[in-house]
């Protein structure tokens, strides 16, 4: 019956858009079976596949702390409960919005001013670039997306708005910098193949590469976008993340300096889940220099508003500029310093990783590693890497990087202790690479993995978001 | 550039009456010291009559509003929830809340709740689930006025209307469901289901145990979906009138159908709480769960709201507390709307529900027309001062009608209201020496007026 069943419902209910079904949920599957612990569970799966902020949050607690009247609901802040919790108006809060235009412009070194008007709230980023697609492009037309990128796109752009993704292939012999050939390229290819581009998505700093786009590429994809007539979508959710040099250039600025672009076609995605590591919160924000595309994502937000009690609590947190100012210097040096121990380490193994100023992960280059140059051995790699190494990390593919041996692995969502250990792991693992044992090992495991590579997630309780490993799950159920 | 179809589209359906009277209301808004001639807010369906009560649960219970449990701060470990299968301790407490509005007679499994943010997004993404671009829902007539938005903006889905008029009561009927259904055919729409609304939105009534079966029957036969919106089901002013959905199914035995069933709430309505963004779906259909819960992803609930509501809906007591106090008050507020319209000659549609009155205003109306019916609200809007719902915005295939909120004000806002409406009736009774034009076409209406007026005297 179960034929009949998916035919009730649609075919979007019924496809694959959501990704989820693809092999590298495993990943996920092995650390939530067995997760890491430093004392109960030594040997469990280390958890470097989730790229969340985790470095900086007892400033943020202490600010908590300190601020009861941030709360509805302490004694403090009781006085505004009732018309926090009726207030369902999809501008949202004006000192909401105020608040996070200043936040964002302090992140922008004051380098550029945000009209508080312009900020639409959705659910996450998530939610943001779901309604900015729905706005800017029909079913059937596409966006072009630099590889390697956040796998998510897949499901966030294109699932339920029917749009298509066109690859701008980047690799390494630069750098996975972008090319103007690379994107007439892409251009060409979907023309060729009949399909109306749209758009270019850009992110920066970027998922999963750590890097920041200089002024030169920006103004070329300013420049390209402009000559094409296309929008140009700008997903800087990790802009607070910049811990060195080169610094954060946002397209905001680059637009600010170029009187001859067409502000109708440049929009900024934003979100508070990496640099201040809420993703809790589900704070997704939408910034567009359109006045059309602000109307319209400001209705679609109906579907995703933030909630008003974590609009109220944020206004007063980010509206705190020694706070915010204090925050933001400390989780970058926190960053770096982390990054730094993270690569250092990977370094002495005589593994090396893109050089990158931002991020929570960073790319790091396996490729010798591998039996041979290809996609099949990059996934055999990181099958030894989830179940004998014990770390879940994301490999290249899952990032539609077009060379095979690049993984991300993220520092940021753990103590000092366990990068440690990680680290001392991948060490054991490049050893008995040069060794020969771990081809082995490989070809052994394999076998017995490829039973397990296509199992369908839906019967398991799991998301790819949060492992259920979260305390508040295992505690309260 | 052009944007895409739907931004340049007006599906959205913000354009109507329903949204331009909330514009009005904005720009004159009443305010009892600063601005006691503004216009009172009468369109917004928002319950603020038992806020105290979660105020004083919230003072009592200090370590649940400030991120702590044990004692202990947790507020890392909420920043970082983003799972979209909800916090178990909030499904867990939110399946309890629905069963105790239904008198327990019905049980709700937590792992078949999908939490989104707000019914808006629920709605939406059952649609999404359940329909492809060009499929159709069947709606009975009058209905909420967003639904057009939310049902059918970005998923390109129909809505073609079940028509109910005031000759039974807007109550729905079999021929009415059939010819639907007929007229989907004729628009070569496929129909993949029925959405109700039960109580309704706008009526105020909650749908019979005949109503629901026939429904129930229709969608057996058709092998297609219902989703009933129960989202007021908690402003039901005498419970034991409250029959879910979901209590008939097990009488059917048949787990397709079960499977068929889906079940919208949110916490807007019953807790009066719509800015924190809590809704749900619910399923036993594990697949339409499954795809709910990926497309939750786009609009999940704030793990910091979720766990605030966890704590106050754990509390059995207070939850059962509330629902009691909250429907008595309901009910009250609602006897002072209808006596006191039913004082100035105007009736209200017998209803045991929510938080507005579906209010008969026929009688003022110059002629049978949608123009008339503009007419009139107009005039409520600017010359009264009152920002009521037109009929016609909620589809109501009647001219005339009118939904009025009770619930979003305090009592003497309420009672001004009436005063309001009462002396705008009195101005529109016999004048003796008018003269123009215009004046011959008020008195026309003014005729008609005071006949119905020495009905009412009877």
């Amino acid at each position: 019956m179960l034929g009949s069943q998916e035919y009730i419902l649609s075919k979007i209910a019924s496809n694959d858009g959501h990704g989820e079904n693809s092999a590298f949920f495993d990943g996920w599957k092995a650390y939530d079976a067995d997760p890491y612990h430093p004392t109960k569970n030594p040997n469990g799966v280390i958890q470097m596949g989730l790229a969340e902020n985790q470095l900086s949050f007892d400033l943020v607690e202490e600010w908590v702390r300190n601020n009861p009247m941030a709360s509805i609901c302490t004694p403090e802040g009781a006085s505004q409960f009732k018309d926090i919790a009726i207030f369902q108006d999809y501008h949202g809060l004006p000192e909401f919005r105020n608040a996070v235009a200043r936040f964002m412009e302090k992140v922008r070194g004051d380098r550029v001013r945000f009209d508080p008007d312009r900020i639409v709230m959705s659910g996450g980023a998530t939610g943001a670039q779901e309604t900015l697609t729905f706005c800017l492009a029909d079913p059937g037309e596409a966006l072009l997306v630099p590889t390697p990128y956040y796998p998510a796109n897949d499901r966030d752009l294109t699932w339920r708005t029917g749009v298509e993704l066109v690859p701008v292939i980047c690799d390494s012999s630069n750098g996975f910098k972008m090319t103007r050939d690379g994107l007439e390229a892409a251009y060409k290819a979907a023309l060729d193949s009949n399909t109306t581009v749209k758009g270019l998505l850009l992110n920066n700093p970027s998922n999963p590469l750590g890097t920041v786009l200089d002024r030169e590429a920006l103004s070329m994809a300013l420049s390209f976008t402009n000559d094409k007539n296309i929008h140009l979508i700008c997903d800087e959710i990790y802009s607070a993340t910049v811990f060195d040099e080169p610094g954060f250039v946002s397209i905001a600025e680059i637009l600010a300096e170029s009187p001859d672009a067409n502000p109708d076609l440049v929009h900024i995605v934003y979100s508070l889940s990496k640099d201040l590591g809420f993703p809790g919160f589900r704070v997704g924000i939408l910034y567009s220099y359109n006045d059309a595309v602000v109307c319209c994502a400001r209705k679609m937000s109906s579907f995703g508003l933030v909630s008003t009690q974590t609009q109220r609590m944020l206004a007063s947190m980010l509206a705190d500029e020694e706070f915010v100012g204090k925050f933001l210097a400390e989780s970058a040096a926190r960053l770096g310093a982390r990054r730094a121990a993270m690569c250092q380490g990977l370094a002495q193994m005589g593994v090396g990783s893109l050089k990158g100023s931002a991020g929570l992960y960073c790319w790091m280059d396996l490729r010798r590693l591998l039996k041979a140059a290809t996609f099949e051995a990059e996934m055999e790699l990181w099958r030894v890497i989830v179940n004998d190494v014990r770390i879940n990390v994301s490999p290249g593919a899952s990032f539609h990087c077009a060379e095979p041996g690049w993984f991300r692995v993220c520092f940021a969502n753990m103590d000092e202790e366990t990068m440690r250990v990680a680290l001392s792991r991948i060490s054991k693992l490049v050893v008995q690479s040069k060794s020969g044992e771990a081809r082995k090992q490989c070809r052994r495991r394999s076998k017995l993995e490829i039973s397990l590579s296509f199992r369908r997630l839906e019967e398991i309780m799991m998301s790819p978001h949060s492992p259920m490993t979260s305390p508040l799950v295992r505690t309260m159920t | 550039m052009t944007i895409s179809k739907k931004a340049a589209c007006n599906s959205h359906g913000q354009d109507s009456s329903y949204f331009l009277g909330w514009e009005e209301y904005e720009k004159n808004p009443f305010h009892e010291s600063t601005n006691p001639n503004g216009i009172i807010q009468m369109g917004l369906a928002e319950n603020q009559l038992s806020f105290d009560l979660l105020e004083s649960w919230l003072a009592a219970n200090p370590d649940a509003a400030s991120f702590k449990r044990d004692g202990q701060s947790i507020f890392r470990e909420l920043a970082l929830f983003q799972d979209y299968h909800g916090l178990p301790i909030f499904k867990n407490a939110l399946a309890q809340f629905m069963a105790e509005i239904r008198g327990n007679k019905v049980r709700f499994d937590p792992n078949n709740l999908v939490l989104t943010a707000g019914a808006t997004s629920a709605n939406e993404t059952l649609i999404f689930c359940l329909a492809d671009p060009g499929d159709a829902f069947l709606l009975p007539t009058p209905y909420y006025p967003g639904f057009d938005r939310d049902l059918k903006w970005r998923t390109g889905v129909e809505i073609v209307p079940i028509q109910c008029t005031s000759r039974n009561g807007f109550r729905i009927t079999s021929p009415a469901v059939e010819e639907a259904y007929k007229l989907a055919q004729k628009r070569n729409l496929k129909v993949k289901g029925v959405l109700i609304t039960n109580p309704s939105n706008p009526l105020g009534i909650t749908l019979s145990r005949k109503e629901l079966n026939l429904l129930l029957n229709f969608v057996e036969k058709k092998g297609i979906h219902l989703i009933s919106d129960e989202i007021y089901s908690g402003t039901v002013f005498d419970s034991a009138e409250f029959v879910s959905i979901m209590e008939l199914l097990p009488n059917r035995n048949n787990p397709q159908l079960m499977n068929r069933v889906h079940v919208v709430y949110s916490l807007s309505k019953d807790l009066g709480l719509p800015g924190f963004r809590v809704g749900s779906i619910y399923s036993n259909d594990r697949l339409v769960v499954a795809g709910a819960t990926k497309m939750s992803s786009f609009g999940l609930i704030s793990s910091q709201t979720q766990y605030l509501l966890s704590a106050i809906l754990s509390d059995q007591v207070f939850a059962k507390k509330y629902v009691v106090e909250n429907r008595m008050r309901l009910r009250n507020r609602h006897t002072v709307l209808v006596s006191g319209l039913r004082r100035v000659g105007i009736s209200c549609l017998e209803s045991n529900a929510g938080l507005f009155c579906w209010v008969d205003m026929r009688h003022l109306l110059s002629s049978d027309s949608l123009e008339a019916e503009m007419e009139l609200w107009k005039k409520v809007v600017y010359d009264v001062g009152l920002n009521i719902s037109p009929g016609s915005s909620c589809h109501c295939a009647e001219h005339g009608w009118f939904r009025v909120c009770f619930a979003n004000m305090t009592e003497d806002t309420l009672d001004l209201a009436i005063r309001r409406i009462k002396s705008f009736v009195d101005s529109i009774s016999p004048i003796k020496h008018c003269r123009n034009s215009r004046s011959k076409s008020i008195s026309k209406w003014v005729s008609r007026l005071s006949f119905h007026d020495r009905e009412c005297d009877r």
